[in-house]
């Protein structure tokens, strides 16, 4: 150490002490992250995160569950009534307004992930002897949220409409959700 | 502190290394000194902590023979069930222990409200006690989800969907709680192993709790102070005798439950296996939860925030606003025994609270006689917080309290004779 004021000293001390410090603190934060990303989906869930559906007998009015990346999806093979129904729909009653022809590729099939947005229950109106609420779409017995033909939210505490998952038709009557 | 040990000499040697003997001592024995009034009110914590070991040990034994995944694990619990040596006997105990629990600690925590415990110098402490209450609940809600029964995928399923509410992050918190898509197995396996851990960090919590509370003793019926020796009996033999004879009352109601009710607080759709496609027609939760899921949904839309996120920010709030408590009551008295007005309100509150519960078991469409269950809980849940924000601040400054005894020894003898307890 050199004979200079304390005052010099001090500065280089407290350089040394709060550099190491912060690379200390930064390294411990940065070392959590393993821990907290290996909760996140591990490589073999991804792996199974798409699924093929031959839409070919579904007839119309029938509605099939299939099950993607664990969750249910609704197929529905929509009737011309239900259509005209959903396109119908003034935008502005609409809790959260999307135009049916935007949830929908082809009028005829509507694709959604069946969990209520709400709180994650499955809505009733998959099978004919199901209630379909009073939209005549799909009824989540939960918590009593009502959805219409196209899947969008009426009435009750969910949020958002039934959310429709990405899908490409791979032909006419065969879809790759995921 | 007592050199009444020291005539042995192992254990004179023991204590010169490591003065174990007098900190057993002074922590529960002849050398911890406690208010000689203390009622039976004061048995809950004991006993909670009673049940908590019980919880410990049928646990351990449950998960030698619980397999965490999503194929064996409802298989597992009935082969405890019908083939593992008393295995009936102990999960039974387990699944009921929760239950007891909860009823333990609620009586616990009213106990507390009613007589002021949480007030100055006690604030720790009671906050200490709000975060084991939080560990409880987290424990309990994973503890219910590993039978794999239909309530618990559905349980978990709702009760994990609460997080999407969290505006950006909601969805990818949700994913990360679940590692997947859904609740599936990397869910059940995480919540295995937190179920195992999260008794360990109760202990944690119970070992401050207590340490905060041997610093100012116990607080008592009276709520005033230790004063002097006058007002305080050891610890041991007294209170040790009394919580035994707390206990042995306590187990028979335990007991009673284990042995000829045991599925008493059950749901008996928690006997059908799992189903990601078939959601049961009516999903409650354990009914130590009622009151807090009433809350959640009687929130409905507020300004820019939807009723899921209120929802959910109402849930959480109403038992973290009890950790604000030691500076909303600005009374000086603790002890209700002593506040008219406190003592008539903290039964509205109780009331309001069964209320909450009773609303959370109906479903929120359903209607009694004429009033629609929402109604009941949106009021019950605004006299919750209410009461906790408004009322007893302001009843804390307006009210005029009886005096309290000079001591607890004067409250029993000829010169304190004049402030009898309006109880």
């Amino acid at each position: 150490m050199s004979d200079t004021a304390d005052t010099d000293d001090k500065t280089r001390r407290d350089f040394l002490l709060i550099s190491t410090c912060t690379v200390g603190a930064v390294g411990s934060a940065l070392a959590v992250w393993p821990f907290i990303d290996s909760m996140n989906p591990a490589a073999d869930t991804l792996a199974l995160s798409t699924t093929e559906v031959d839409l070919g007998p579904i007839a119309e009015g029938q509605s099939i569950t299939v099950v993607w990346q664990g969750k249910p999806v609704f197929v529905r093979h929509r009737t011309a009534a239900e259509i005209k129904d959903a396109e119908a729909v003034n935008l502005g009653d609409l809790i959260d307004p999307q135009d049916d022809k935007d949830r929908a590729q082809k009028p005829q099939w509507l694709i959604m992930v069946g969990v209520c947005t709400h709180l994650g229950c499955i809505p009733l109106g998959q099978k004919a002897s199901e209630s379909k609420g009073e939209f005549g779409g799909w009824f989540c017995p939960c918590h009593g949220s009502h959805y219409d033909t196209s899947g969008r939210i009426r009435k009750g505490p969910a949020p958002k409409n039934l959310p429709v998952p990405k899908y490409i038709f791979l032909t006419d009557t065969t879809i790759l959700i995921g | 502190m007592s050199n009444k040990f020291y005539d042995n000499p192992v254990i004179k040697w023991v204590e010169y290394r490591l003065p174990i003997f007098s900190f057993i001592d002074e922590s529960v024995g002849s050398g911890y000194p406690t208010p000689k009034n203390l009622n039976y009110w004061w048995n809950f914590g004991s006993l909670a902590g009673i049940v908590l070991a019980i919880m410990v040990a049928t646990g351990i034994v449950l998960a030698m023979n619980y397999t965490p995944h999503v194929d064996y694990a409802f298989e597992s619990v009935e082969r405890i069930m019908r083939d593992v040596n008393y295995g009936w006997l102990i999960r039974y105990i387990h699944m009921n222990g929760g239950s007891m629990f909860f009823i333990l600690v609620f009586i616990h925590m009213f106990r507390g409200l009613y007589y002021g415990s949480f007030k100055e110098p006690r604030e720790l402490l009671w906050i200490i006690g709000v975060m084991i209450f939080l560990a409880m609940m987290a424990t309990a809600f994973m503890g219910y989800v590993l039978p794999w029964g239909q309530m618990s995928f559905w349980g978990a399923t709702v009760i994990t969907n609460l997080f999407s509410a969290i505006p950006i992050i909601g969805d990818y918190i949700v994913t990360w709680l679940w590692g997947g898509f859904s609740v599936d197995n990397p869910t059940l396996n995480r919540f295995f192993s937190l179920h195992y851990l999260f008794p360990f960090v109760i202990f944690g919590l119970v070992f401050v709790h207590l340490w905060a509370l041997h610093v100012h003793k116990s607080n008592n019926p009276a709520g005033v102070e230790i004063k002097s020796s006058e007002d305080t009996i050891p610890f041991h033999p007294y209170y040790t005798m009394k919580d035994l004879f707390g206990l042995g009352v306590f187990m028979i109601f335990f007991m009673f439950f284990v042995f000829f009710a045991p599925n008493f607080f059950g749901e008996p759709d928690n006997y059908i296996k799992a189903d990601a496609l078939v959601t049961p027609a009516h999903i409650v939760p354990e009914w130590y939860f009622l009151p807090f899921y009433a809350i959640l949904r009687a929130v409905p839309d507020i300004w820019f925030i939807s009723a899921k996120l209120g929802g959910v920010i109402a849930m959480f709030g109403a038992t973290l606003v009890l950790m604000l408590l030691p500076w909303l009551d600005r009374s000086k008295v603790r002890s209700a025994r002593f506040r008219p007005i406190y003592r008539q309100l903290f039964w509205v509150f109780f009331v309001d609270c069964l209320i909450l519960g009773w609303v959370g078991a109906n479903s929120p469409d359903a209607v009694f006689h004429g009033i629609p269950f929402l109604w009941i809980g949106q009021a019950g849940t605004v006299y919750y917080f209410a009461h906790i924000l408004i009322i007893i601040p302001l009843v804390s400054i307006l009210e005029k309290p009886i005096m309290p005894p000079a001591s607890i020894s004067a409250a029993v003898t000829a010169d304190g004779a004049a402030t009898k307890p309006a109880e």
